[in-house]
């Protein structure tokens, strides 16, 4: 079959993916494409084939039938979904970032910046926090200058305070870049404002579409229940605070 | 003393050594970050598979362990990308049976006189110009390739799937890197021998560690590490009239001991 042409605002369309594992059927007919400037989430249980999904679409994996289609010499940003670095690498978090090809300095600076953890710039990696070192790797995607930005877990290891900033920098990026952003998420609740599509899967996709339909969806409250389901409608108090990355209290932005 | 140290037997060796040692710097040094060390391990014990080989066909000893290591470290490469046993298993398996493999061999081969010990623990002094050379030329192809793709080297051992989707073919990559070793490991064997040579590749750049702050200055500092352990472990074996490969190994150890005790650099 010959793969499907794109549109012209189209980064990547994956069409009828199907992966198996020693018989397993992981990922079942699965179809999904990204926009210029759009954020799509991929949400499901664990074990759902969400990283199995992204790893296919990075090309570090090859599915078993459908086709996966990209924009010409589309420019790829992957954030892993956590960095493993042997204590005997001496490594500073610039000379990292640099690895991602960009050399220039000012460059890596203003993303630093831009991530507020400009103070990290000379930190030994191995002595980086989780909670910054999603930052850093959140850094050094965006170095690539990416046309598509591939998340997999942005938040993970991130306190919940935290993970509402980090979702709110990643939208930032795909206002400031306008690229395409792919990511697998567990806090709907805290990626529904910044998300423009939402992909519930479960090996296969039980649905999908905007976040406000989907928290309604029969097969997203079949899959997650009615609680988080209902954790969504009580997510919307207010802080009159909220803390940095580094956990430090600060004024609550916008009031 | 100083007569013998610059007799020509003396100084091919510390040429050899020296060699070995700048090379090892930056090598052995990814050998430490990628936990690499049992992996040379296998590779150098295979090799005495190869000079039983050679002897047996009647072809160059060195040749043939240059090709046993490259056969291995494909063979390693290729069951390392669909592992069915744990790494350290499989490195078990094949370290032990090559090794033993190459002792049976050679005790087979009763119509040539081998001097096992020589090639278990190394002998330095004894070093032929055609062996120099093939270390030389061996040395300065590893050191080309390595910084050469010194980021790409670097890129793939911090985190390879971000280094592929970066493009970096990393496949490829570990291939080279494996192809490098086993070719240092081969030309090195009459250095320290096969049971040492890995502490040659791995003691420098785990002393330097403490004292580097990018990995461009640990590399470098482990092969001037490298370079001290030659000259120091050549001269204790003169004045003691010990071995020299285990010797050379002896100061690697002793360093990388008194580096416990000292302060870490601030700087560098």
């Amino acid at each position: 079959m010959a793969p499907p042409k794109l549109d012209s605002s189209t980064l990547i369309a994956a069409h009828d993916v199907s992966k198996m594992f020693q018989g397993r059927t992981v990922l079942d007919n699965v179809s999904l494409e990204v926009k210029e400037g759009k954020i799509v989430t991929l949400i499901g249980p664990n074990g759902a084939g969400k990283t199995t999904l992204v790893r296919i679409i990075l090309g570090l994996m090859t599915q078993d039938s459908g086709t996966v289609t990209k924009r010409a010499d589309l420019n790829v940003g992957y954030m892993p979904q956590k960095l493993v670095i042997d204590p005997t690498m001496p490594i500073a978090v610039s000379r990292f970032l640099q690895l991602s090809g960009s050399s220039d300095h000012f460059q890596i600076r203003t993303t630093l910046d831009q991530l507020k953890i400009p103070h990290l710039l000379n930190s030994p990696l191995t002595s980086v926090s989780g909670g910054e070192m999603q930052r850093v790797l959140l850094a050094r995607a965006m170095l690539r200058k990416p046309q598509l930005l591939v998340l997999d877990e942005p938040a993970q290891g991130v306190d919940v305070s935290g993970q509402a900033e980090l979702y709110g920098l990643i939208s930032e990026i795909r206002d400031r870049m306008n690229c395409g952003v792919i990511m697998i998420s567990h806090d709907l609740h805290l990626v529904m404002s910044s998300t423009d599509e939402v992909v519930c899967l479960n090996h296969h996709v039980c649905c999908h579409g905007k976040p406000e339909h989907v928290s309604n969806d029969p097969a997203f409250l079949d899959l997650f229940g009615a609680r988080s389901a209902e954790s969504l409608a009580i997510y919307t108090h207010n802080h009159n605070h909220e803390h940095d990355v580094r956990g430090q209290i600060k004024p609550t932005q916008g009031e | 003393m100083l007569q013998l140290l610059t007799t020509d037997f003396v100084i091919m060796a510390l040429m050899a050594g020296c060699g070995l040692a700048v090379a090892s710097g930056p090598l052995g040094s990814f050998m430490v970050w990628r936990r690499m060390s049992y992996f040379g391990d296998t590779l150098a014990h295979s090799a005495l598979l190869g000079v039983s080989l050679g002897l047996v066909t009647g072809g160059d000893p060195q040749l043939a362990i240059v090709i046993s290591g490259l056969g291995l470290a494909i063979l390693l490469a290729l069951l390392d990308r669909n592992p069915k046993l744990a790494t350290d298993t499989l490195l078990g398996i094949l370290a032990h049976t090559s090794l033993a493999l190459g002792v049976v061999v050679l005790s087979l081969t009763s119509s040539v006189r081998v001097n096992l010990e020589a090639y278990l623990f190394g002998e330095l002094l004894t070093i032929t110009p055609s062996e120099l050379a093939w270390v030389l030329i061996v040395i300065a192809i590893v050191l080309a390739v390595l910084i050469k793709n010194w980021n790409a080297f670097l890129s793939t051992t911090v985190h390879r799937e971000l280094a592929e989707v970066e493009g970096h073919n990393t496949a490829r990559l570990n291939l080279i890197l494996i192809v490098l070793i086993a070719l240092t490991i081969a030309v090195s064997m009459k250095i320290v021998g096969v049971l040492l040579i890995t502490s040659l590749l791995i003691i420098p750049p785990a002393t330097a560690r403490k004292f580097s702050k990018t990995p461009e200055i640990m590399a470098l500092k482990a092969s001037v590490i490298g370079v001290f352990c030659i000259f120091s472990g050549v001269f204790l074996a003169f004045s003691l009239d010990t071995p020299v490969g285990p010797s050379i190994v002896v100061v690697a150890g002793g360093l990388f001991l008194l580096s416990y005790f000292l302060p870490a650099s601030s700087k560098g």
